[in-house]
This record gives structure tokens, C-alpha cells and sequence, in this order.
């Protein structure tokens, strides 16, 4: 079947073994032209097997990968008009910076002054400009983590490959970088596909997000979507922060659920597919779609009692044991102080669910 | 609180110094009865006087050193000339030196770089396997070679038995006999600093440079070599050196033709025939040339150290 055109990666039924070992099952996804596409998952989930076969540096055991449509999983890597950020960075350490860029663009046949022009306009791209004459140990971790990045960019490849990049800077520096990576990729209009396992990072850069979990991709969506949305146990677990709890279904009606949630409680929440009265399954419902108060408010007010308060900075985090029931987290945004109590440990109070927060999931 | 403390750091900084001097007293013990001992001995011996039955009379005299430089007729009495047959040996073991080096590379660092990128378990197994020649004496070893390489030996027989030659070739008693004979006793010196600078090299540099549409030989040349260099120049060094003062391959391989520096030392100190003064000056020329060229690479490497940061 021929790729389109206009795709800029197309991964078709890739599987990866080493050995007994299956590091990837199967695994189909299509990225778009100029896209911000992340690959999310815990270590050993496979996410960077599929980015080093993207690159080259792995063979793909059974499928395609399908570059602009054209196939690309025989070629070896220096063939292949991609580039790569590495984890560690890799810099030529015995090169100046200057040099490190240019060795992409030498390399695709720039003469040597050509090459260096144009690292140099890279560098100033990235801020490091100054810095050209030094060797990349005389560099900050985020000074070589953005020649890296540069050197990758210089050659103006069709795609770029980012292999957890941030993963060894300091949460400031991080934050900065994210930023930095999400503007550098709207300028130069070339698909990023991003390798992580924080989930925060992926939400907050992404266009659109592949959750890896074992091998096997859980959920393919927006960042919205992935979290509002997840498909699965693992998804909602992984992305995020969620009350998780096992619940029997009573009725099912026009996509929603009646739930019992044990110790006599019942909540009203949104149904999936393929879930009829009777089902065991499992509820997440976000902590912030919580809220307390000191008297029910409506029908299905759950009853506790305030086991603790966490301050994280922004929010307050609750922990409510309900009465013969399990416990939930409750996260109130110390900007809405205004509107939601905060209740001491030991009160007797009541959790409440904002409409449609709750979420039914397959396991 | 903190002058306090600096203080009492200082004090306890002293106490260290005192035994310091102490502790080391066995490295210097060492240094000097092995190292400075013998190069001193051998720095006086070659000033003095020849006894004809081997043996030194203490007298100083720089005759040694005239006799490797200077031809002054059969009498001593005619005009110094250049005295070459000295310097033409000295030649030939630098080149014959360099030749058996630049086969151990050629041949060591392909070694070298498959050792260290095999799996980690069986890296060992492979570095054993190349040091197993060193457990057997390196006379015995030479003289296997000699037994392998002869008219009538498995080498000969075997490419006659194949077809490729009708009459055997001279290999023994030539200068490519002896570069075979200095390759395969110091191999593994080459083998063994490549492989521990292969071993740390990091890989994801290839990775990054074929990554950056570099081929297999570019990444070599532009990355891998640049990054491997001193254990490359260690390696070299501790295959020239000994190569150059070697007098068991020269000999047994080489024959009369092909005299060694080596050779030319030993012969002074054997038997009654020698002459300890000239073999003492011998040995300092040797040393001399041997220092000047690990200065230089030090200096080089040192230069490299201070561009690379």
C-alpha cells in the first residue's frame, strides 16, 4: 500500500523482538506533517525502541515505517533525512561547538565555510552564539542540551527526534526548555516527535499524544482528551493525578451509570461502551472535580471524614476517608479559596462530584 | 566558629604532611634502586675505560661515544670521519621499530575495537585469549616463529599444498621476518590500551555522527579515532620501544644482516669479546632517543588535552 504523501511518519504494524523478548506488539500510528507528537510512557514501555527504529538505529523485526511515504526501515541511518536529540546529547566532545552543528550540514555536502555559516546562524538561533569557540565540556547542561538541539536542526531534516532531551536538566531549566522546544518547533515548521515518560511535560507540549504502556500503545489523542478522556486504567493512572475505585454498576442510561461504590455509597457518572448493569469495573474521577462542604448538596453526597491536608503550593490537597468506604483525594486550587472550604483533619464533612466528572473505564 | 574550624583542618593538614614524607619512603626506595640505580651505572660506565676482558678500568674517557660516532682509521690516527655502521644500525631498528608498530595497529586496533564491543560477559574471555601467548617464554615463542615461518615450515608447506606457490618463500633471515617476529611478541601492548580506550569510548557518539549522515569510515576518522587517540599512542609506544632495544627477534629471525641496536648491546656485555663502555653508550644513545620521542608525545598529548578542555 502506498504512504501518503503528506504524513510524515507512518508507522505500520511495527514489531520489535529481541530474542523471546517482544519490545513492541504490533504498534500502528500515523504523525502528521508538522506535528508536535510525543510518545508517553513509563521506562521499558517500548517508547524509545520505536523512536530508535524511527532513526535507524534499531531494525524493525516485522512492518513499516513510512517516511512522506516513502519506506525507510532499510535504510541505515546516515541515509535517512532525520535527526536526533539525544538523551546524553552525544556532542563530539574533542569539536567546538561550532563545529559540532556544522558536522551535519559538512557531512550532507556543504562546503566547510557554507557549513560553518550556517551553524553559525543556528546558534544564534538558540542563544549560543558567544559560545562558538568553546568545546562542549566548557557548557552548562542546558547550553549542551540547546547545541544538541541546533546541531539536529541545522541540517533542516524532514523530521526531528527528541530522546527524553530534559530528562537531565532541573525542573526550572526544564520548564524554560519545554517552552523553548514548543516555539523553536512552530518556527521551524519541523514535525518533533518527543520521547518521555513525565506526563506533565507531554500535556504541556504536545500537539498530540501516544500513551505507551508494555509494548503496546493504551491511547492515541490530544492532550485534552488523553486526560479528560482515558480510555483505560492505565491511561488514567499514568496521566495525572485521579481517585481510582472499584465500583459495581446498578443501571445504565443514555451513557451514564449508576455505581455503587461500597459502605452504602452511590455516585452518578459516565458510562463507556460495552458496560452493562452488574459490571465490576473501575471509576476515575479527577481530584480537582471534587469539592467539600460541611452539609450534602445535592443527592449524592458521599459522608467523611478529613484524614489530611497536603499543601503542594498551588493546591491543597484532601484526604477524606468516607465512612466504610474507600478514600478519596480531593484537590482545591488555593485560588478558589473563595468558593471551597477547606475543612481541618477530623471534620465530619461531605464530598461532592461536579456533573459528568466521573468516568467508567475498561480495564 | 568557622576560623575554628579552618584551623583545626590546617593542623590536622601538617600532621599529614609529616607523614607523608614517611609513607612514601618505599616508592622512592623502589624508584631509586630499580630505575635510577641502574641508568646512573650505566650513565658512568659509559665514560670509562674499556678493560679488553670486559669489565671497566676507572678511568673517565669518552672513547665509547667517539667509537659509535666517529671512524678514526684502524690506528685511531687518521682525521673522524662520520662513522656510519652505528647509526646505520641504529636506522634500521627505528624502522624496523616503526614497521612491526604500524603492523601491530594495523592489525591491533580492529582487535582492540572487536573485544571491546562484544557483550560485556565474554570481553574478558577475548582479552585472555590474546594475552594466553605471554605465559609461554618469549624464546620459546621466537623460536616456534622461526620454526613456522622456515623453507620447510607449515606456512611453506601449506601454501605449496594449496597451489599459490611452487617453491617456497624466503621469509626467514629477512627484514620482514623480524617485523613479524616484533609484532607477535608485543601485540597484546597494543591490543590491551586500545581495547580499555575502545571500552570507555562512548557509543552514542557513532550513533549521533551516522545520526548526522556520516558513513561508517567518516564516523571512524572524524569521531571514533579522535576519541580513542591515547590509548592509539599508548599503545604504539609500548610496541616501539621495546621493539627498538629487542635482541631475541632480530637474532634468532633476522640474521647476521639484519643487527639490532639490541643485538649490538648485548653482543658488548656476552662473553669476553665486549667492550662495557661502548655497550653503556650504546644504551644511553638508545635511552636518549627513546625519552625524546615520549616527550614528544607527551607534549602532544598534552596540547590535545588543553584543546579538548
Amino acid at each position: 500500500m502506498p504512504g501518503n504523501k503528506t504524513d510524515a511518519i507512518d508507522v505500520r504494524n511495527a514489531v520489535k523482538r529481541y530474542g523471546d523478548f517482544t519490545a513492541l506488539k504490533r504498534i500502528s500510528l500515523t504523525i502528521k506533517d508538522n506535528e508536535f507528537f510525543t510518545l508517553l510512557g513509563p521506562s521499558g514501555c517500548g517508547k524509545t525502541t520505536l523512536l530508535r527504529m524511527i532513526a535507524g538505529f534499531e531494525d524493525v523485526t516485522e512492518g513499516e515505517i513510512l517516511l512522506f511515504g516513502d519506506e525507510i526501515e532499510s535504510l541505515p541511518p546516515h541515509q535517512r533525512p532525520v535527526n536526533t536529540v539525544f538523551q546524553n546529547y552525544a556532542l563530539f566532545p574533542h569539536m567546538t561547538i561550532l563545529d559540532n552543528v556544522a558536522f551535519g550540514l559538512e557531512m550532507r555536502g556543504k562546503s566547510k565555510s557554507a557549513a560553518r555559516k550556517r551553524a553559525g546562524e543556528m546558534l544564534e538561533l538558540v542563544q549560543l552564539s558567544q559560545f562558538a569557540a568553546r568545546k562542549p565540556s566548557q557548557l552548562s547542561g542546558g547550553q549542551q542540551q540547546r547545541v544538541a538541539l541546533a546541531r539536529a536542526l541545522a541540517p533542516q531534516p524532514k523530521v526531528l527526534l527528541l530522546d527524553e532531551p530534559l530528562s537531565a536538566l532541573d525542573l526550572k531549566l526544564r520548564k524554560q526548555m519545554q517552552l523553548e522546544l514548543k516555539h523553536l518547533q512552530r518556527e521551524t515548521g519541523i514535525t518533533f516527535i518527543f520521547v518521555t515518560h513525565d506526563q506533565e511535560e507531554a500535556l504541556t507540549m504536545s500537539d498530540r499524544i501516544a500513551v505507551m504502556s508494555a509494548g503496546e500503545m493504551q491511547q492515541l489523542g490530544t492532550p485534552t482528551e488523553i486526560y479528560e478522556q482515558p480510555r483505560n486504567m492505565f491511561v488514567a493512572d499514568f496521566i495525572g493525578e485521579t481517585n481510582l475505585l472499584e465500583v459495581s454498576v446498578d443501571q445504565v442510561m443514555n451513557g451514564r451509570a449508576v455505581c455503587h461504590l461500597g459502605g452504602g455509597h452511590a455516585l452518578t457518572c459516565n458510562s463507556v461502551d460495552g458496560i452493562g448493569a452488574g459490571a465490576k469495573v473501575h471509576m476515575s474521577v479527577r481530584p480537582e472535580r471534587l469539592f467539600m462542604s460541611d452539609v450534602p448538596v445535592e443527592a449524592e453526597s458521599l459522608k467523611g471524614r478529613v484524614a489530611e491536608n497536603i499543601f503542594v503550593g498551588t493546591d491543597i490537597s484532601t484526604l477524606v476517608d468516607l465512612a466504610e468506604g474507600p478514600q478519596f483525594i480531593v484537590r482545591t486550587s488555593n485560588s478558589d479559596r473563595g468558593n471551597k472550604r477547606i475543612f481541618e483533619p477530623g471534620s465530619e464533612i461531605f464530598v461532592n462530584m461536579e456533573l459528568g466528572a466521573g468516568r467508567l473505564l475498561m480495564d | 566558629m568557622a576560623a575554628g574550624a579552618a584551623s583545626g583542618g590546617s593542623a590536622r593538614a601538617d600532621t599529614y604532611k609529616d607523614a607523608r614524607g614517611w609513607l612514601l619512603l618505599p616508592s622512592w626506595a623502589v624508584l631509586g634502586i630499580f630505575v635510577l640505580g641502574p641508568v646512573c651505572m650505566m650513565l658512568i660506565y659509559s665514560f670509562l675505560t674499556k678493560e679488553f676482558r670486559g669489565g671497566v678500568i676507572w678511568e673517565p674517557s669518552l672513547a665509547a661515544y667517539d667509537q659509535f660516532f666517529f671512524d678514526r682509521g684502524l690506528f685511531g690516527d687518521e682525521p673522524p670521519k662520520l662513522e656510519w655502521t652505528y647509526i646505520t644500525i641504529f636506522w634500521r631498528s627505528i624502522w624496523q621499530a616503526g614497521a612491526a608498530t604500524l603492523l601491530s595497529l594495523l592489525i591491533g586496533f580492529p582487535t582492540a575495537y572487536f573485544i571491546a564491543t562484544r557483550p560485556e560477559n565474554v570481553r574478558p574471555v577475548w582479552v585472555f585469549l590474546i594475552t594466553i601467548p605471554y605465559w609461554v617464554n618469549l624464546l620459546i615463542r621466537t623460536v616456534s616463529m622461526k620454526f613456522l615461518l622456515r623453507d620447510q615450515g607449515p606456512l611453506n608447506d601449506f601454501l605449496i599444498g594449496t597451489g599459490l606457490i611452487d617453491s617456497p618463500i624466503h621469509i626467514v633471515n629477512t627484514n620482514f621476518a623480524v617485523q613479524l617476529g616484533l609484532f607477535y611478541s608485543y601485540l597484546p601492548f597494543m591490543v590491551l590500551p586500545i581495547y580499555a580506550a575502545v571500552e570507555r569510548y562512548n557509543f552514542s557518539l557513532s550513533e549521533a555522527a551516522a545520526d548526522l549522515y556520516a558513513s561508517k569510515w567518516t564516523t571512524l576518522r572524524r569521531i571514533v579515532l579522535p576519541a580513542v587517540k591515547p590509548g592509539v599512542v599508548a599503545g604504539c609506544i609500548l610496541v616501539f620501544v621495546p621493539s627498538m632495544g629487542s635482541f631475541l627477534a632480530p637474532d634468532l629471525l633476522g640474521g647476521a644482516k639484519n643487527f639490532m641496536i639490541g643485538s649490538l648491546i648485548e653482543e658488548q656485555f656476552k662473553g669476553n669479546a665486549g667492550n662495557w663502555p661502548f655497550g653503556a653508550a650504546a644504551s644511553m644513545i638508545l635511552l636518549t632517543m627513546v625519552l625524546i620521542i615520549l616527550m614528544f608525545s607527551a607534549r602532544q598529548q598534552a596540547k590535545a588535552d588543553k584543546a579538548g578542555g
